[in-house]
């Protein structure tokens, strides 16, 4: 084991991808010569030659465009999205293109392709480099979103990804590119849990905290602190937003009975939506409170500012644990 | 060869008077002219090239009519006609070897003939059964793009994989006028430019983009736009076969030759709708439909191969049976298509099980399996 910020962690995932299989191909913006804006694919192109690690034009349609055809020449391309909000220029090749050539040929074309997506806010960056795109491809089928929230996570997730006939957006929640924590460099992927399943990040009893990304960090803080409350909640690392694994939030709503999910993107037909409707239709008679969401509010992301007011904090999902719990100021009668 | 020509007649409002400005080895009439960029690349086609050449025309024109009949008596949606375009489909078709991979739009019926397509392939996708019928790995074609333009990006990657693979096999991206408004087109000769890729773009200008005059698109010519991307193009006559054999064989030998990237902007006339939904007569004039047909590229063809003495009535003959022959195999693929059992639009949505799709694929066999009670 060996500690590793999350940034490195995908950095020595995508090296050992490179390693693996001489197919992988990574392409992007800046990723060759700087190594990446966040220097997450530092070093790579030293490595591994200008020819595997491509410096492209800044043309995001362009480089998921040509990513397709190489897909088609059998290669399994590994691109990088400098930044959330640059990802609409690329929308059409995503939801039109990747995500649709393999149903469009009857499954004869496969579509290896990994986006990574720098990711979300609570980095006080400027306007359109924050934001939280994923219920857009949550919602086209054919994609597999996922999204990790630690250092180990990340760098097996980003090797399944890229093993992976299916085409993967893959989120890095930026605000946890520096933090650090144990990763074991010689994971065997066969032994690693599958990127589709859940995590139970935290054990507990009385409410279930369902989330994903960086704000997995900020409900384990809540957990901690609504234990020095007294209450004990549950805190679900969804790892993978398509498909979503109902099996093991199932199996914790059946048992705590109480459900908040909170995630940093906007409320309406937001991921939580989707939770909390498969929530409801499959854990109905164990509900004791109706299902809460704490989320990004339904605003362009603001000015940096004022974004600790926008991102679910620590103080919103405990209000939301004593709303679902029906005590205190949670309660709105 | 740099593109340097203009063209003053683009800046009327008007639709392209015609391809008068662009270049060609037959007249309207069938008179053979020299032109010394195209010349060198034709000299060495045989009458046996030259009569497959004609009748691969005849048999995408009668392909075409089949599908625009087939969809008037209800048995495909929809169609995309291609009479007109015959020449620079077959004719750059036909310069392709078995390893190149063409990246079609939906009218490049042509194209695909010259790829190898088998009957069911030209409908089953308009008459709604499967996206895309054919196996792109047995004619080497990409399924047709509905996306205006989005094709020429992954032709572009395809090519930088090849070049990487080290191999001489070049893609094609096959797109209309219209296309070259997109910002996908554009990225492509950019990407195309910047890594040298083995890659033709074959512009179709049929002067219309549904209702829109290619004027509305281009203020000039459409293959002068290349040269400022750093590709070299030719802006040929797109209803003279040998010319587009010739501009296709310069392409590909310059591809082949890692010389990168080559445009191909062909001027031609789409003579029917752009769909079978769309009504022309509500934006173009008669005569100009008119005056496209006087440029027609198999009366053309076939004038100059008489002329030469490759082709005659019996081999004339030969050619009508065998379009014949495959209209009847069209309609009888189209006609005795099978619809699939709806549960399998479930399938291939991904490579790898996805427990959310297999949830309501399930539940959806349950619900249909209620109806059999």
């Amino acid at each position: 084991m060996t500690a590793l910020t999350l940034g490195a962690a995908i950095n020595a995932g995508l090296s050992k991808a490179l390693e693996t299989d001489e197919k992988v191909q990574l392409m992007g913006e800046d990723i060759g010569k700087l190594g990446g804006v966040f220097r997450v694919t530092d070093g790579l192109q030293q490595r591994f030659g200008a020819q595997r690690v491509v410096d492209t034009p800044l043309a995001e349609a362009g480089i998921v465009g040509t990513a397709v055809g190489l897909a088609l020449r059998g290669y399994r391309p590994v691109v990088e999205i400098q930044f959330d909000g640059f990802v609409y220029p690329a929308f059409d090749q995503i939801v039109c293109q990747v995500a649709k050539l393999h149903y469009r040929s009857n499954g004869r074309i496969r579509m290896p392709l990994v986006i990574r997506i720098p990711w979300a806010g609570g980095v006080g960056a400027a306007e359109h480099h924050s934001e939280s795109p994923e219920a857009y491809f949550v919602h086209t089928a054919g994609l597999r979103v996922v999204a990790p929230s630690n250092p180990q996570d990340a760098y097996v997730m980003l090797q399944q990804a890229v093993a992976s006939d299916d085409p993967v957006i893959f989120f890095e929640p930026k605000r946890l590119y520096h933090s650090k924590g144990e990763v074991d460099p010689d994971a065997d992927l066969a032994d690693a849990p599958p990127m589709h399943l859940a995590r139970v990040a935290r054990e507990g009893t009385e409410v279930t905290i369902v989330t994903y990304g960086a704000q997995v960090r900020t409900a384990l803080d809540a957990a901690l602190a609504a234990e020095d409350d007294g209450v004990s909640l549950e805190v679900i690392d969804l790892r993978s937003l398509s498909p979503i694994d109902m099996n093991t939030i199932a199996a914790s709503v059946r048992k705590t009975g109480r459900v908040v999910v909170t995630h940093e993107a906007a409320r309406e037909a937001g991921v939580g939506a989707e939770l909390v409707a498969s929530i409801t239709e499959q854990c109905f008679e164990y509900l004791e409170a109706s299902p809460q969401r704490v989320t990004g509010h339904d605003i362009p992301y603001p000015p940096s500012k004022l974004e600790r007011h926008h991102v679910p904090d620590l103080d919103r999902i405990l209000f939301a644990v004593d709303r679902v719990l029906e005590r205190g100021e949670g309660v709105l009668r | 060869m740099t593109y340097t020509q203009t063209q003053d007649s683009l800046t009327g409002g008007v639709p392209d008077e015609g391809n008068h400005d662009a270049l060609r080895v037959l007249e309207p009439d069938g008179t053979r002219v020299s032109d010394a960029t195209l010349d060198p690349w034709i000299a060495d086609l045989s009458p046996h090239e030259l009569r497959a050449l004609h009748r691969d025309m005849v048999l995408t024109r009668r392909l075409d009519a089949e599908g625009v009949a087939l969809q008037r008596q209800g048995q495909l949606a929809l169609w995309a006609p291609c009479r007109g375009q015959e020449a620079v489909q077959v004719g750059t078709a036909h310069a392709l070897a078995p390893g190149d991979f063409v990246f079609p739009s939906y009218r490049e019926h042509g194209v695909l003939l010259g790829r190898g397509a088998q009957p069911a392939d030209y409908v089953l996708a308009w008459r709604g059964e499967e996206h895309s019928a054919y196996d792109h790995t047995t004619i080497n074609a990409a399924p047709p793009q509905i996306i205006i333009g989005a094709q020429s990006l992954h032709a572009t990657g395809w090519a930088m994989g090849a070049q990487r693979d080290g191999s001489t096999d070049v893609a094609v991206a096959y797109y209309g006028d219209g296309a070259t408004s997109q910002g996908d087109v554009n990225e492509a000769l950019v990407f195309a430019s910047s890594f040298r890729a083995p890659v033709v773009f074959v512009c179709s200008n049929n002067q219309w983009a549904i209702s829109e005059p290619v004027t509305v698109q281009a203020k000039y010519p459409i293959a002068g736009r290349a040269p400022g991307f750093g590709i070299p193009s030719l802006r040929i006559d797109g209803n003279d076969a040998l010319a587009c054999v010739a501009a296709m064989r310069w392409a590909l030998d310059r591809a082949r030759r890692g010389e990168g990237p080559s445009f191909i902007e062909a001027v031609t006339y789409r003579m029917g709708p752009h769909t079978t939904s769309d009504d022309p007569t509500r934006y173009r004039a008669a005569d100009e439909v008119e005056a496209w047909a006087g440029r027609d590229p198999i009366a053309r063809l076939e004038a100059y191969l008489r002329a030469e003495g490759v082709l005659d009535d019996s081999g004339l003959d030969e050619v009508a049976r065998a379009a014949d022959a495959l209209a009847a195999e069209v309609r009888a693929a189209c006609i005795g298509a099978t619809t699939r059992a709806p549960e399998t639009m479930f399938d291939h949505v991904y490579a790898e099980p996805h427990a959310g799709l297999a949830r309501q694929k399930a539940e959806y066999a349950e619900y249909l399996a209620g109806f059999e009670k």
